[in-house]
């Protein structure tokens, strides 16, 4: 299957990007050096192209029954303008999606009066979540309009302390109102976009959405290092932020919310599809623990290595592990039996054959 | 995007090159295989006296996103590693023909450096 393209394809291929696929699309993985370009980040600022990410509309009457359905978080907490956190969960309770869902305000996209919401689908996943909300609409007989606007919208990330700055010199000061997790319609460069106090790096900054047709003006307007996947990962790697497909997946990785660290996001007092098995497993407790290592010896831990505990017995794997250039050092995040999933446990993970000690910690591996 | 490729070089098709010295020959990654893998943040080599055949798996050079095997490219007898390499990994980054070199081997068979690529046809594998 052809790959997706990103808007500024072109435009990030005459800057020197090089690229890599990604959820389907071909996306940039590094413009000048992910060292550079993480460092950036934590000092100043850099803005990503992550318009692999998708954007499901969601409107109607039932619009805001529709999402409570499906996802784990409590959207009637939600004021047009705010938005949060949530999972995408099966009967069992398993992890389909991570997501940031907004609340539209009420008269944009939809009809007069009625909620209007859009939220994140990780990239690759727009088509299945939005057969999955389109499936579910028709089933309980809601009235509401669902649409995939992942094509619609080029997205951007501006992240740092020097992030606000930047977007509020283009974008006019009231974006600094915004307090995280609140976004607004705003003006940027001229063109309308959503711009949203959130993120994937832990940094203070936004998230743009803008035409597809006009990525190009919104993007040239931010004087920042421009930084592609690489960095986007070691930042998050960094939080131990969950990445979708890799920290869970619903095939290689099945994972609740609370194995994950994201049991925040269920609200057991709303309905949703995976709500009963979530509620026995609150109850009964969790089998495994999603938690970071620290390595203790030369090496870097990968996707993929078997962790141990002291005696060589295989107790676990690593989900996701890198250097980590804020720290120099490596690190890694995986899930161990709770057992042994105590902060400060000695464990080994095995790189290339060869037990390397690593001690249990809890993320984020750096202060922010 | 252009790369330096010294002429006085061999070079394999993996992006390894050997360059003779006064006491041995000199392996390393190539310019090409640097840019490639990024940042450079772990090199692993194996130990002195170590006998190599061509072709032998030598090593592990890691970037932030990536990890590579690295190759013997000529048969010998691991001489000295390139220890500096275990504290300032981006040497090789830095100055893959010079600083970043990784091994130096001895006994090594001349004839097969005849069976490696020469700076043009290595530069012409890259384009």
């Amino acid at each position: 299957m052809a790959l997706r393209n990103p808007p500024l394809r072109d435009v990030h291929t005459a800057r020197g990007a090089k690229f890599t696929e990604f959820g389907g699309w071909d996306m940039p993985v590094e413009f000048d050096s992910i060292r550079q370009e993480h460092e950036a980040v934590r000092e100043s600022a850099g803005i990503f192209d992550v318009s692999h990410m998708g954007e499901i509309s969601v409107f109607g009457p039932d619009a805001t029954t529709l999402m409570q359905r499906l996802t784990t978080n409590d959207v009637t907490e939600l004021d047009p303008g705010e938005s949060q956190y949530a999972c995408i969960t099966d009967e069992e309770g398993i992890i389909l999606d991570d997501t940031v869902v907004y609340r539209l305000p009420d008269d944009v996209d939809g009809d007069a009066d009625t909620p209007s919401y859009l939220f994140i689908p990780n990239a690759g996943h727009d088509d299945q979540m939005y057969d999955r909300w389109e499936r579910h609409r028709a089933e309980w007989g809601l009235d509401a309009t669902v649409r995939d606007d992942t094509e619609e919208w080029a997205m951007f990330a501006v992240q740092g302390s020097d992030a606000p700055g930047l977007v509020s010199d283009v974008a006019g000061g009231d974006v600094l109102d915004l307090s995280r997790f609140e976004a607004a319609y705003a003006t940027v460069a001229g063109v309308r976009c959503w711009v949203a106090r959130t993120g994937y790096t832990g940094e203070d900054g936004f998230e743009l959405l803008c035409p597809w047709d006009d990525a190009e003006t919104v993007w040239s307007a931010i004087d920042c290092q421009p930084c592609g996947l690489g960095a986007r990962d070691t930042l998050r790697m960094e939080m131990g932020f969950l990445l979708s497909g890799q920290d869970f997946d619903p095939e290689a990785n099945p994972r609740n919310p609370y194995e994950a660290g994201v049991g925040f996001t269920v609200k057991l007092d709303t309905e949703f599809v995976g709500r009963d098995a979530l509620e026995r497993i609150d109850r009964e407790g969790v089998e495994a623990r999603f938690r970071g290592f620290e390595l203790l010896e030369r090496g870097i831990p990968r996707h993929g290595y078997a962790v141990t505990d002291a005696d060589g017995t295989e107790i676990g794997e690593i989900t996701s592990g890198t250097m980590s250039p804020t720290l120099g050092e490596p690190i890694a995040l995986g899930y161990l039996p709770v057992e042994h999933a105590d902060p400060g446990t000695k464990v080994r993970i095995v790189v290339r054959g060869d037990g390397k000690r690593a001690r249990v910690v809890t993320p984020p591996f750096v202060e922010t | 995007m252009t790369f330096e490729v010294p002429d006085e070089f061999r070079y394999t098709e993996s992006h390894e090159w050997v360059a003779e010295t006064d006491d041995g020959y000199r392996v390393g990654i190539t310019d090409f295989a640097q840019d490639e893998l990024g940042d450079i943040v772990f090199v692993e080599l194996p130990d002195e006296g170590e006998e190599l055949a061509a072709g032998d798996e030598f090593g592990v050079v890691e970037s932030i996103k990536a990890v590579s095997d690295i190759y013997a490219p000529v048969s010998g007898t691991v001489a000295a590693v390139n220890e500096a390499l275990f504290d300032a990994p981006e040497l090789v980054n830095d100055d893959p023909y010079g600083e970043g070199w990784m091994l130096e081997l001895t006994d090594v068979d001349a004839d097969e450096l005849d069976g490696l690529l020469d700076a043009d046809a290595y530069e012409a594998q890259t384009e």
